[in-house]
């Protein structure tokens, strides 16, 4: 048994009760008084600005309403009527920037009606008492391959197979879920919550899953768009970019994405060695949750790095704190410049920063932090644009998802427009799907 | 600090604050517990002739009506008189108030409509010492089906034919207490006084039933399957009971009739409302069942507070103050003109106001796209509903038109001079008169 004392990368720094609590649930479920407590507080307000500030507009005052009227079955529906990951999106959406900060009840006393703990409340109750809440049109004869299992494709295979069209859903990874279950830090979602919820959402039938399949590899588009009668891509940003940094191949520098990857499929976390000096290199939900999670195996310093200022940092205020409170430093306006060590990392060089109007610069000044483990943590990148237009480093689409080749379609992260968020690929997914129906059935 | 002592039928109490006869007046346990915390004084459960008591059922008592976060708006109990032998209750009168002499001990008596059997209880009541009687009028649920209770309030006759007796048996104050399950309070209050009623107190608990089980389709509380109606009180009949006592209080018969005011009374502010519609005092029970008997702290402060900040140095200083301006609708100043006005620093942007002014009135708010609500005075008729539903207090207010403006709606000028309905060109008496 190590601790976080232990030179070095370590397992079991912590342990495996403390670990265990540790990655509990992020945000309790509210307990059915707490729910009808909470549910009290909204005002049912008309044309409700949460429900406008929703990616995926779910009707909230109704389904608030729903379950201070004891019907959390109906309010569940009402929720998975508009967003069909709504368990999901109740746990890891940044709903203080989203619906809770739209809530007329923050501008009134800065305390927002806890819709995404709601949310989950009606949406847990529902997936546990019914094996899947919707059945499927009659056949239409038509098929859609899906290449890419995560948020944007599930949502887009639903509504697809709702509609009567039959499905496969491809997806590079062994599992399906996307970031859902590969990206999310852990204890937002618990108990297999990811796996549990794809099998749920199956639960409506006419989908078949083919996993270990990658576009531009085991799939080409035109292959696709030859044995399908439609094609949407949602193949996320599979690749991550580099620091650009002298010593960035030292052994202990890795891709933060690929540390959360590893947590999340661990079986046990006190197998899962970390750094005892952590540093992550980005600014975005990616930084928090590897900062977070490096802290929690018990880490002994963790340092998130950003390189320029608090207010630019895009995870938002409620993760900032989340990463403080848990012992995480934020360091700010400070950019890498060299790693250094013998064969493996041993400290990272930064140097100040500063932005006078003209763009980032750097002051010349240096600070050396002690390293074992760096994560890059600067953003991801598509893997092939898959001969498509692109527009900046996204695939290229306009309305409802619709790529620069008809008969394709694309959303969520990998395709341009909307925020990097699981609620934003389960909306572009969604409306994918129904363009992508209208367009089959001729009525486009 | 405002001096609270209050002085009721000559029955002076440390405090306008009783408990009403109910179940925390039940006994001598309670009502020490209660002058110890503050009380100023209790009417003693309702006592019956002697003989073997009264019998409760075994099962549920009260039902319940919840406001946001199980707030408790209103009750309901199906229980009966007192169910302990009379003697016993006689005794530990007599030991309360020997033991308590500053604070005022009322006795509710209920007794079969025959003058013997008031001839019977009314020595030993007076032999306690206590202040006064109560006559339980207004009890609806079992013992009205045995005679007794609001089937004796709902005939004035025989509120008139039981309070002569009290009058001719006791001779300390007699207060008649009053059943709000009647058509027009007036009535029996004025039989109240015509038998010679010292006080009248109101209202007791009105019919009810407050909520249905669906799984097994029967009303709650629920004994065995079966429901009954039961009496309704706490703060959802507060405007009931307001509306009553001032009928009381501004009838040509009754006015100045003393009131012991009852009906939801939670919060000073309650016990101020009541008083300024005429209450000597006010009696409370819902308020301690719910809260218990601690509240007496928060009614004392908070009353003292309040008539300090008016320079009232009494509570008899503003008894009645509001009952000159309880009036019917047909002296309303219909020259009166006012218009909603939202206050946008305040305004949340719920849309509430829009959502019940646009659905269910009168179109007089407009929505902006980026959700500014403003009134549309060509429209508004200042009918309030939006100040009622809005969520933050004041930030809609109804703002007066001052004479001689022009008021948008009608294109009418608003009128400096009174008018009322009795001389409105529209009202049909008027030409008739004419």
């Amino acid at each position: 048994m190590s601790s976080p004392m232990t030179p070095g990368i370590a397992a079991a720094r912590l342990p495996s009760e403390t670990v265990k609590t540790h990655f509990a649930d992020l945000h309790e479920p509210l307990a059915p008084h707490e729910a009808s407590v909470a549910a009290d507080r909204c005002y049912f307000c008309h044309d409700a600005p949460c429900m406008t500030a929703c990616p995926t507009s779910i009707d909230i005052p109704l389904f608030i309403r729903q379950i201070s009227t004891g019907t959390p079955e109906a309010a569940a529906k009402t929720i998975f009527d508009q967003n069909i990951l709504g368990g999901m999106c109740a746990r890891v959406c940044p709903t203080e920037e989203l619906c809770e900060q739209a809530c007329v009840r923050e501008a009134a006393e800065g305390k927002p009606v806890e819709i995404g703990r709601l949310q989950r409340h009606a949406t847990d109750i529902l997936m546990a008492k019914q094996s899947h809440p919707y059945n499927r049109a009659a056949s239409t004869g038509k098929t859609v391959a899906v290449v890419g299992a995560g948020p944007a494709g599930l949502a887009c295979a639903h509504r697809l197979a709702m509609q009567g069209h039959d499905i496969v859903m491809f997806d590079a990874l062994p599992k399906s879920g996307g970031l859902n279950e590969y990206g999310i830090a852990a204890y937002k979602s618990t108990d297999d919550f990811a796996a549990r919820e794809v099998d749920w959402l199956l639960g409506i039938g006419g989908i078949t899953v083919e996993n270990g399949k990658r576009l531009g590899a085991e799939l080409s588009l035109a292959q696709l768009q030859a044995d399908y009668d439609a094609v949407f891509l949602g193949v996320g940003l599979g690749g991550v970019n580099a620091l650009r940094t002298e010593g960035e191949d030292k052994n202990g520098v890795i891709d933060a994405v690929d540390f959360i990857k590893a947590l999340r499929q661990s079986t046990d976390l006190t197998k899962l060695p970390v750094g005892r000096d952590v540093v992550v290199i980005g600014g975005g939900m990616t930084a928090v949750d590897a900062a977070v999670q490096s802290k929690l195996l018990g880490a002994l310093n963790v340092t998130i790095a950003y390189r320029r200022d608090r207010d630019a940092m895009s995870a938002s205020p409620f993760e900032q704190d989340l990463a403080a409170s848990k012992g995480v430093r934020l360091l700010f306006n400070v950019q890498p410049v060299a790693v250094h060590g013998n064969g493996a990392v041993r400290e990272i060089e930064l140097e100040y920063t500063s932005d006078d109007g003209t763009g980032l610069k750097g002051t010349g000044e240096m600070i050396r932090l002690p390293a074992d483990q760096v994560f890059k943590a600067i953003g991801q990148t598509l893997t092939t644009d898959a001969g498509l237009e692109l527009s900046g480093r996204k695939i290229a689409v306009t309305g409802a998802g619709r790529t620069s080749v008809a008969g394709v379609w694309a959303g969520g992260d990998c395709a341009s427009g909307g925020d990097d968020l699981t609620v934003t690929a389960v909306a572009e997914g969604r409306d994918a799907a129904m363009d992508i129906h209208a367009t089959l059935m001729g009525s486009n | 600090m405002a001096d609270l002592t209050t002085e009721f039928l000559g029955i002076k109490s440390p405090n306008p604050f009783w408990l009403a006869s109910a179940p925390p007046t039940d006994k001598e346990y309670n009502v020490r517990r209660a002058f110890e915390a503050g009380w100023g004084g209790v009417v003693w459960k309702t006592l019956g002739a002697e003989g073997p008591p009264v019998v409760n059922v075994n099962g549920p008592r009260y039902g319940a009506i919840y406001g946001a976060d199980r707030r408790l708006l209103g009750l309901n109990n199906i229980e009966l008189i007192t169910d302990r032998d009379l003697q016993t209750n006689l005794d530990e009168i007599t030991r309360v108030k020997a033991d308590y002499p500053d604070r005022a001990i009322i006795v509710s008596i209920m007794v079969p409509c025959e003058e013997e059997a008031w001839k019977a209880i009314l020595p030993k009541v007076a032999a306690t010492g206590a202040d006064g009687i109560e006559l339980n009028f207004g009890c609806p649920h079992g013992m009205a089906e045995r005679g007794m209770g609001s089937a004796v309030g709902q005939v004035p006759e025989y509120i008139q034919m039981v309070t002569e007796w009290c009058k001719k048996y006791y001779d300390k104050p007699v207060i008649v207490k009053l059943t709000p399950n009647i058509t027009d309070v007036r009535k029996p209050a004025q039989a109240a006084k015509d038998g010679g009623a010292d006080a009248v107190s109101l209202i007791n608990t009105i019919n009810s039933i407050t909520s249905v089980d669906l799984d097994i389709m029967a009303p709650q509380p629920t004994i065995d399957g079966k429901g009954t109606h039961g009496g309704y009180c706490g703060p959802a009949v507060k405007p009931i009971a307001m509306s009553m006592v001032s009928e009381i209080a501004r009838d040509p018969g009754t006015h100045g009739l003393p009131i012991s005011g009852i009906g939801g009374v939670t919060t000073w502010r309650d016990a101020a409302e009541f008083m300024a519609l005429g209450c000597g005092n006010v009696q409370v029970c819902t308020a301690v069942m719910t809260y218990g008997f601690k509240i007496v702290e928060e009614l004392i402060s908070g009353l003292s507070q309040w008539m300090d900040e008016k320079g009232y140095t009494s509570t008899s200083d503003f008894v009645g103050m509001a009952v000159p301006n309880v009036t019917d609708w047909q002296y309303l100043n219909l020259n009166y003109v006012a218009k909603a006005k939202i206050n946008q620093d305040d305004c949340i942007k719920c849309g509430r106001c829009y959502a019940a002014c646009e659905d269910t009135s009168h179109q007089a708010i407009a929505m902006s796209d980026d959700r500014t609500f403003s009134v549309i005075d060509e429209e508004c008729v200042a009918c309030n509903l939006c100040v009622d539903v809005c969520p933050i207090e004041n930030c809609i207010t109804m703002e007066a038109m001052t004479p001689g403006e022009i008021d948008p709606r009608t294109g009418k000028v608003v009128e400096k001079d009174y008018g009322n309905w009795t001389t409105h060109p529209n009202n049909p008496a008027n030409f008739a008169a004419e």
